[in-house]
């Protein structure tokens, strides 16, 4: 008997070492990026978040064209996708035959499986020419409103951006809004038509208001996401140093700047730097996603009651 | 009331078609994406492309045969460290502990699920790059590998979660240890799941570029060993397509077409083969 519970012990022992290099990887990680970016927040403090100037020549580290680059990008991709998103949730959830259905979910699923890198590459040679083509004519009309003020020569510009994270973020918004939706109990839903109410008037008064919250829970979810995609974003935004108003202007995010500068950080301070952006984006998303599945899990039980 | 009625019924059909309009602008990118991929790669593929190295811009032929080395080295690296790893994570907060501790992990674990990419490459670049001699496949498998971790994690411990305590009784009235029964009995039952899982992880990691830029940080040969850079699907497709030389565009396609087929390919295969 005694050797079997040494058996189970020992096993048991191995199996929390490694459940509990989660938390050591967690604070190894948080560690090191606040030691590697020591040097600059020493040096420069807050003014490295307000910063406007970001010339590594010159020894100068201002991070705010990035930090505005990304909550500018995110943030319009995340309002497009909303729109889209309810849309998609809802014709998957109400309007749609129901054998088509779970096909049509299955290929929104999709897009979330593509890499980033190769939505990029279809970024640069197809959407930018077509962002630069078709749709700056078409927004030069509306060159009154400063965020199309601008005028873009290769299409590699924030809005270029803006469309490729919409993409990228709706499967995400809309796969959790559709389960939100799917968990709005049936009978409420006849009550509403059996008083000659119209389908659109059922979602309006009845599905949205009550999947509410797991849907914003999504959203949230998908806006994590949009702050910390690279690949894609770096590709297409044109990586430049400018805090610009004009969507059609080149700008330069937060994630993007690593990808491409890392590698050729020369100097102490130049990596102190990039590593603390990084720390800036971890904070940041880790943020976002937190309250995103705080959301979503205080709905789930209360609609599970 | 006519009226009413009929405007009623105009609203309706709008409603109808913001939604399928919503669906469309999503849908029709997806099959340009895929559409375009695969013109374009089709025609850069053909046998000296899986087997020749890359030659200079301008010289005509020359494949990618180092990255799909990198590619394939990167994955079963990653493997090796996530899956073993990350299963015995998830069978401690299945079968063992106190809840509080398992809630942190539990936390600790999702949490890094919403890890942006680049953070896991700076992470791989100052524990591994800095301290261990330098960019090599080995690094770039630790970064993939804090991605890998917490999906694995997770779909383990769901699966876990979802063998009925009969069996692990059964096994224990009969006198075997729990920690057998764990390893031989509750783990082959959970086994479709969490394979599902650590195929979906895999296709994830395939596709990844961030967390390689400064750990793999890629090679024109071949990678003798798993202590020197190596190349990668991903990143020649980025480096490629932000290159200014139109052959090494057509090469980039090429290396998307491949790198789709792998990935769509292994989430097919999850898909229809274990249906969740």
């Amino acid at each position: 008997m005694g050797k079997k519970m040494k058996g189970d012990k020992i096993f048991k022992n191995i199996t929390f070492l490694f459940a509990l290099s989660v938390l050591i990887m967690f604070s190894l990680l948080f560690y090191k990026l606040v030691a590697d970016s020591s040097l600059t927040w020493q040096k420069l403090g807050l003014n490295f978040i307000i910063g406007e100037d970001w010339d590594p020549l010159n020894e100068e580290f201002g991070a705010l064209p990035f930090i505005y680059g990304t909550l500018v990008t995110s943030t319009f991709a995340l309002i497009i996708s909303v729109v889209l998103s309810l849309g998609i949730a809802i014709f998957l959830t109400e309007i749609a035959p129901k054998s088509i259905r779970e096909p049509i979910s299955s290929i929104v699923e999709l897009i979330a499986a593509i890499p980033s890198v190769i939505i990029g590459l279809w970024g640069i040679f197809v959407l930018a020419p077509f962002v630069r083509d078709y749709l700056q004519p078409l927004l030069s009309h509306f060159s009154f409103i400063p965020f199309f003020s601008g005028k873009t020569l290769t299409g590699l510009c924030m809005l270029t951006a803006i469309l490729v994270l919409t993409f990228m973020i709706t499967p995400i918004i809309a796969t959790i809004a559709k389960d939100s939706l799917l968990m709005v109990p049936e009978d409420l839903k006849e009550a509403m038509y059996s008083l000659g109410a119209r389908r659109y008037e059922v979602i309006r008064h009845v599905c949205i208001p009550y999947a509410k919250n797991g849907i914003f829970g999504g959203i949230v979810l998908g806006y994590g996401r949009a702050i910390g995609e690279t690949m894609a974003v770096t590709m297409v935004i044109g990586n430049a140093y400018l805090i610009s108003l004009s969507l059609l202007n080149p700008g330069y995010t937060m994630a993007a700047v690593i990808a491409n500068e890392f590698t050729e950080a020369t100097g102490d301070l130049y990596l102190s730097s990039l590593i603390a952006i990084g720390l800036l984006l971890l904070v940041l998303s880790i943020a976002v996603n937190l309250v995103g599945r705080m959301i979503i899990w205080k709905w789930q039980s209360q609609a599970k009651g | 009331m006519e009226m009413a009625i009929t405007g009623k019924r105009l609203k309706d059909n709008l409603f109808t078609a913001y939604c399928i309009i919503s669906l469309l602008i999503i849908i029709v990118p997806l099959v340009h994406i895929i559409g375009t991929t695969v013109y374009y790669g089709a025609q850069a593929i053909n046998l000296e492309f899986f087997t020749a190295l890359p030659k200079p811009p301008g010289e005509p032929g020359g494949g990618i045969a180092n990255a799909i080395q990198g590619t394939l080295v990167l994955a079963a690296l990653t493997m090796a460290i996530s899956i073993p790893s990350a299963i015995l994570a998830a069978i401690y907060l299945a079968e063992y502990g106190n809840s509080r501790f398992k809630e942190l992990i539990r936390l600790l674990n999702d949490t890094f699920m919403g890890t942006p990419s680049i953070v896991a490459g700076i992470f791989g670049y100052a524990l591994i790059v800095v301290n261990f001699g330098g960019f090599s496949a080995v690094a770039g498998a630790f970064a993939l590998s804090i991605l890998a971790v917490p999906m694995i994690l997770r779909a383990s411990e769901e699966a876990l979660k979802l063998v009925p305590k009969d069996i692990r009784e059964a096994g224990l009235s009969l006198g075997i240890e729990y920690w057998i029964v764990i390893t031989r009995i509750v783990l082959r039952t959970a086994f479709p799941a969490i394979a599902s899982g650590i195929l979906l992880a895999l296709a994830r990691i395939m596709g990844e570029t961030a967390p390689l830029l400064f750990t793999a940080f890629g090679n024109p040969n071949f990678a003798n060993s798993i202590f020197e850079p190596i190349s990668a699907l991903p990143l020649i497709i980025f480096i490629y397509a932000t290159s200014p030389y139109p052959d090494w565009h057509q090469k980039a396609w090429g290396a998307a077409l491949v790198l789709m087929l792998l990935v769509l390919g292994i989430n097919m295969l999850v898909k229809y083969k274990y249906k969740r």
